[in-house]
């Protein structure tokens, strides 16, 4: 299996593909803030707020389901957020007893704890719709736009570049492992110490392989006169209809916002 | 520009989990350390900002004054194989495996301030990309990993080897020390800021995360030993030309013994006291603070129309529906009008 044959952009022509990546950072930046800000048990303002990116995920034709698919991965944090079920003081609806102990499930922790898995779903669906609909080259543009520091932007530029590479050669190692350990289902060889110790050895190889690729790859960019900065075409300035868009996508979040407070 | 739009270029690629390495077990699930948005509170998530980028822009200006800034490629580079290592796992037991953070080899390969930078990127890319932990906790998860993890595994690191001198067995308890602790206090430092946030009690979150991380901790501390003595034995000049410079970087030493010692005492105490972090919180009024005022900017006020709050979800959902619709409606409308424009 290749690393690169699962597609993170999905190529599109829509409204929100043509959209520039500034505009889109930003309006992906302010809804993550305003769902981060809206208080516990403001339904209302959740639902509004998810009609916003389902509206956004509609008009930027990527089918919904493919969005939702890629949200269920933080799922299994909301595991962190189950304790807040039983330690809520509030009105007691359930009380379980285990043994000794009993869990009282208050309705004031199922109102914090639904509050918190549905504020990281909708942040997560955001985020999912940015990176699906922006090519990475675009997004670091932006980044570079918006003034985060260049190092940074070509260190993860690079960090890109480089990664399929890096993956293909992890998953070489991989597969040479179980060619030759004999792998099966949960059996992998030697004692865990032993298994451990060889998978040791393969991240250092691989931090090895690295560091000797960076120096190749130093002396390939001076060779082809890299002077310390890292240069690509002007950027475009955003267009006014750009900027209206920007302006009327925080507008509307400051209003949810609003009224998120509202209802509290 | 050319090779980015290459489709090639543009792929997916997880770490082993996502990925399926066939015959092999992916059952760990995202790391339990990539705190998602909606987790921390807004002050807490903000104040971590702060700290992550005070701590980012500190260590880009030590790499530009001791390394050679142009050495942009190492970073690069070093930063994806901490990302393509994270594939790297091996069978525990049953269904779970151990893994790797990669804090600690980064740190002992190319020093602190290159491997903050470089962990920072991972987790940055992580979260914009990947979606492994959110956007406004993404100032969190950079202290938490790439500083405190960075931080202490170097500590660690050096007070061991300078304890124990230039046995090569200290090589191995080094290692090992650095790598378990670097994950064990960062995810202390996770459920403090779970806890400070109101998401998750503290004498709840910290023997939970503490008590998982302690495990996860001795894969991560076995697989760096490994490492470390493979590049031991194949490149000694690599390791041995690190041990020059250390002078310089007393700092961070003391600064990431004081950072674990004080975590490994605070969250403790954090959660023996119930509610502690909220008490010394209420002592100082800090709580106030954080949940009244950026929430309630008009409190205790009643729609005139809809005093119902049941009522507004429902308004608010009819009224969401009807602008998602309206958007379809218009995306379907305009798809029609451009097929028909092609074949007509």
């Amino acid at each position: 299996m290749h690393s690169s044959s699962l597609d993170l952009y999905r190529a599109g022509a829509s409204f929100w593909h043509r959209l520039d990546a500034r505009v889109k950072l930003i309006i992906t930046l302010a809804y993550v803030l305003t769902v981060s800000l809206m208080p516990v048990g403001a339904w209302p303002a959740y639902v509004l707020l998810f009609a916003f990116v389902l509206s956004l995920v509609v008009a930027s034709e990527l089918g919904v389901w493919v969005v939702l698919r890629r949200t269920l991965l933080a799922l299994p944090f909301v595991l962190a957020a189950l304790p807040l079920l039983v330690t809520t003081p509030g009105r007691v609806i359930l009380s379980f007893s285990v043994g000794r102990w009993s869990l009282p499930f208050t309705s004031a922790g199922l109102e914090r704890f639904l509050s918190i898995a549905c504020k990281s779903w909708l942040s997560m669906q955001m985020a999912v719709l940015l990176t699906a609909t922006t090519p990475l080259p675009d997004l670091w543009i932006a980044l570079r736009a918006l003034h985060f520091p260049g190092l940074l932007v070509a260190t993860v530029g690079l960090m890109w570049r480089y990664l399929f590479v890096l993956a293909d050669e992890a998953m070489r190692m991989l597969r040479a492992r179980e060619a030759r350990s004999a792998g099966g289902e949960g059996r992998n060889g030697g004692s865990v110490m032993w298994r451990a110790r060889v998978t040791g050895s393969m991240a250092g190889s691989m931090f090895l392989r690295g560091y000797e690729r960076s120096e190749r790859i130093y002396n390939a960019m001076l060779a082809r006169g890299y002077d310390g900065t890292v240069r690509s075409l002007p950027v475009k300035p955003v267009s006014a209809t750009q900027r209206w868009v920007a302006a009327l996508a925080t507008g509307v979040l400051l209003v949810l916002l609003w009224l998120g407070q509202w209802m509290r | 520009m050319s090779q980015w739009s290459s489709p090639l270029y543009q792929g997916y690629i997880r770490p082993a989990r996502a990925v399926g390495i066939p015959g092999h077990s992916v059952a760990s699930g995202p790391s339990p350390m990539h705190i998602p948005d909606g987790f921390l509170s807004t002050p807490v998530a903000l104040l971590m900002w702060v700290v992550a980028i005070v701590a980012v822009a500190y260590a880009l200006r030590r790499v530009s004054r001791d390394l050679d800034e142009r050495k942009v490629p190492l970073f690069g580079v070093l930063a994806a194989a901490i990302f393509a290592g994270q594939m790297l796992n091996f069978s525990v037991t049953g269904g779970t495996s151990g893994h790797l953070l990669g804090a600690a080899i980064a740190c002992i390969l190319v020093g602190p301030w290159a491997a903050v930078l470089a962990l920072a990127c991972v987790v940055g890319t992580q979260a914009l990309l990947f979606q492994d932990g959110g956007l406004l906790a993404l100032g969190a998860n950079i202290v938490n990993m790439a500083v405190i993890g960075v931080s202490v595994a170097y500590a660690v690191h050096g007070a061991v080897r300078r304890l124990a001198g230039d046995q090569r067995w200290s090589t191995v308890v080094a290692g090992f020390a650095a790598g378990w602790t670097s994950i064990v206090v960062a995810a202390l430092a996770c459920a403090l800021e779970l806890a400070v946030s109101g998401t998750s009690p503290a004498n709840v979150a910290v023997p939970a995360m503490g008590g998982i991380h302690m495990l996860i901790g001795i894969g991560e501390g076995l697989i760096t030993v490994g490492a470390v003595a493979l590049l031991y034995a194949a490149r000694p000049d690599l390791l041995g030309a690190r041990k020059g410079e250390a002078a310089g970087n007393r700092g961070i030493l003391v600064g990431g013994l004081v950072l674990a010692i004080v975590l490994a005492v605070l969250s403790p105490l954090a959660s023996s006291h119930p509610d502690g972090l909220e008490w010394v919180a209420e002592q100082r009024g800090f709580l106030d603070f954080a949940r009244g005022s950026p929430y309630r900017l008009i409190p205790d006020y009643v729609f005139p129309g809809i005093s119902n709050e049941a009522i507004a979800t429902i308004v608010a959902g009819i009224v969401g529906l009807l602008i998602v619709f309206g958007i379809a409606m218009a995306v379907a409308a305009s798809r029609r009008r451009r097929g028909s424009a092609q074949n007509p």
